[in-house]
């Protein structure tokens, strides 16, 4: 391996430097990590929005990103926990597996999209399209999220402490959305549920997950889930094909 | 009274616009409320490659011997940027066709007609099975707007990657599979509802355009190592500029599917009205390759009517690397099979019109996912249907290369080929038979 990584400064770390080392040499060597590696902390600077940064990723290591990515950071992400200290570009953790992607910042479009798996949690906002036909991940966002969020969401959850914009969860399948804040609008399909208790204990653990849990008032959140009217074709529903 | 009993009376004439299929789709629609949704690609005549002939030799040109001078097949995809590029035997490829709206039967015989001709099979909207992963030596794996079963094992364990931007049964249209279809495996496999009806999105919900599919792009190579051959394909709708943009955007290969191009179901306004036909839709995609000085380079699969050696021998001259065949592979695995003639008739249809493929009751166990009709396909037999078929593509192909003196079947050139019709002279920018015309030549494109 030829990467010009610095040595460890801590046993198990490895230093990235991006103004001088190409991406493709970091995804390369962090690929090829084996499952029992002892380079468990990566540390990453310069990122400075490039993009795919740690996309791929299939190891239970720690990848620490000191500033803004750009699109796809952490895609498809299995088992690695990726800390970006800065803005995400678009899709950030799209199609993860499992993990944790913990955005600092905002993200921008389709954060989480078609994600199977794993904890994405953006501490600030999240724009358009957020968990845009999710399969399974769990989405934290502590701010506002954009329009068409959850958009044919399948599977999984999606928490926002604030606000959520136009069309929430358009043709949502069965992904389970929880709201604090004020919903601009629901999307064909979407409509409020009852908050049992089940529910709350659900929205409970993945707020603990996030690390929130205390920190937030449960009972201000409101359930949001599909319909189902539009799970088989009928003409009566032609208003909304 | 006056007696018009022996009045001459003129003969009953249906309508040549509204004919018995349009009045009695006007009755469904009436009686139903809902549009009709069939599988397979354009049916109505449109220009196609039977309206070309080959030259073949004379006294400027010279023919090889057939079964004795050889006529090379091989096409190797993703000579661009990936480090594993795709050999193949032969330059005919099996499309995307997904388990789902197929039977794990007919994937894993699609699989293995295909790896004994030493072609690659492709999956489709649904993910990848362990069968045709296990039956295709070679497979390209779709990436598609819905990333059903979507993840990054397959995504490593692929041969290559096709990046699906649209398909020429519905450019512009996401995937459909309707509940009868939708079993718990089906179902599991997508992360839906057992016996919805299944509407895939018609956008991919990450990307928009160019710019960021070069950005999506990269991500994939990334994800793979860069060692995956990474194909785009599109919808003929506008080939000049989709492929121009997909070259752009970094794909190794470009698709480009014409409107007979098959589909499991959509509707059939969207069949028969949105996009071009393959043949209009291939010079168009040479000429962006040859604009940018590409051609060879990004190589080019074309699909969509592709039945015989002469289309693919066509499709070649024409400057295509490759063709992809989806129907006709079916109807060698046995669809629409006159053996089930009273089958198809219980089901209002006949042998070769059958389409319901969206119903899920094919009678030769295809386009289902019922167990006791799937059963009815035996793989091995079906495959080895599969390989005699695209043997027979190959031959028939190497017969005209041979006979227009060819040494490989890439030697193919627009020069070999004539139009029958001024239609297709003008798409295929070749002259009309028995003259020098070619409209447009001197203006348009």
């Amino acid at each position: 391996m030829n990467l010009s990584l610095k040595p460890a400064t801590a046993e198990g770390e490895t230093f990235v430097d991006l103004a001088t080392t190409p991406l493709r040499e970091l995804n390369g060597a962090l690929h090829k990590l084996a499952p029992d590696t002892n380079q468990t902390l990566w540390k990453i600077a310069n990122p400075a929005g490039r993009h795919a940064i740690a996309a791929g990723l299939d190891a239970p290591i720690t990848v620490e990103i000191d500033g803004p990515v750009g699109y796809y950071c952490a895609g498809m992400n299995k088992q690695a926990r990726v800390i970006v200290h800065g803005n995400a570009g678009v899709g950030v953790g799209e199609n993860m597996m499992s993990g944790l992607i913990h955005v600092k910042g905002d993200a921008s479009q389709a954060a989480g999209a078609t994600a199977h798996g794993g904890l994405l949690i953006i501490d600030g906002n999240a724009s358009a399209r957020c968990g845009i036909s999710m399969k399974g991940i769990d989405i934290v966002v502590k701010g506002s999220i954009g329009h068409m969020s959850a958009f044919m969401a399948q599977a999984g959850t999606l928490t926002v402490l604030g606000d959520a914009g136009e069309a929430l969860g358009d043709s949502l399948y069965e992904a389970k959305l929880f709201v604090r804040g004020s919903v601009a609008s629901l999307g064909a399909d979407c409509i409020e549920k009852e908050m049992r208790e089940e529910h709350k204990a659900m929205l409970a653990a993945k707020l603990e997950a996030a690390g929130i849990l205390g920190e937030v008032d449960i009972s201000e959140f409101r359930r949001y889930g599909s319909a189902r009217t539009l799970y088989h074709f009928h003409v009566d529903n032609v208003s909304s094909y | 009274m006056t007696d018009h009993s022996n009045t001459p009376r003129t003969t009953p004439r249906s309508s040549a616009t509204f004919d018995d299929y349009t009045l009695s789709e006007i009755r469904r629609a009436a009686a139903t409320g809902i549009y009709d949704i069939r599988g397979g690609g354009a049916k109505r005549r449109v220009p196609h490659f039977d309206d070309l002939l080959f030259l073949g030799a004379s006294m400027s040109r010279y023919p090889l011997e057939g079964y004795r001078e050889k006529c090379s097949t091989e096409v190797v995809l993703g000579t661009r940027f990936a480090k594993k590029p795709l050999e193949l035997k032969i330059p005919i490829t099996i499309a995307g066709m997904s388990f789902g709206s197929l039977s794990a039967n007919a994937k894993e015989a699609l699989g293995r007609g295909a790896s004994a001709m030493g072609t690659s099979t492709t999956t489709g909207d649904g993910g990848m099975t362990n069968e045709e992963r296990g039956h295709s030596t070679q497979l390209v794996y779709q990436y598609l707007p819905s990333r059903y079963g979507m993840n990054p094992d397959d995504l490593k364990r692929a041969d290559a990657i096709e990046v699906v931007v649209g398909q020429g049964a519905k450019p512009g249209g996401g995937g459909m599979l309707l509940g009868q279809k939708i079993t718990e495996r089906v179902a599991g496999m997508r992360t839906l509802p057992v016996g919805i009806d299944q509407r895939s999105a018609c956008r991919h919900p990450d990307w928009t355009g160019p710019d960021d599919l070069e950005i999506k792009i990269e991500e994939l190579r990334e994800i793979t190592d860069w060692e995956k051959p990474i194909y785009v394909k599109v919808g003929a709708a506008r080939p000049y500029y989709d492929t121009a943009l997909a070259v752009k955007s970094g794909a190794d290969v470009v698709v480009v599917d014409g409107m007979q191009g098959g589909t499991a179901a959509t509707q059939e306004i969207f069949i028969e009205h949105v996009g071009i036909p393959t043949l209009a839709a291939v010079r168009q995609a040479v000429k962006a390759l040859q604009d940018l000085g590409m051609h060879r380079k990004v190589q080019l699969i074309v699909s969509g009517g592709i039945r015989n050696g002469a289309d693919v021998a066509k499709a070649l001259a024409l400057g295509a690397d490759a063709v992809a065949i989806g129907t006709a592979a079916l109807v060698a695995l046995g669809d629409n099979d006159p053996h089930y003639a009273a089958e198809y008739e219980a089901l209002g249809t006949r042998p070769g019109a059958y389409d319901d493929w969206h119903e899920g009751r094919d009678p030769a166990g295809i386009t289902t996912q019922d167990p006791a009709l799937m059963a009815r396909l035996d793989p091995i037999a079906a495959g080895r249907r599969l390989a005699n078929y695209l043997a027979v593509l190959t031959l028939e192909c190497q017969t005209i290369a041979r006979a227009c003196g060819k040494s490989h079947v890439h030697n193919l050139e627009p020069e070999d080929l004539v139009a029958l019709t001024i239609e297709a002279a003008a798409m295929a920018n070749v002259p009309l038979a028995g003259t020098d015309w070619i409209p447009g030549r001197n203006g348009g494109f």
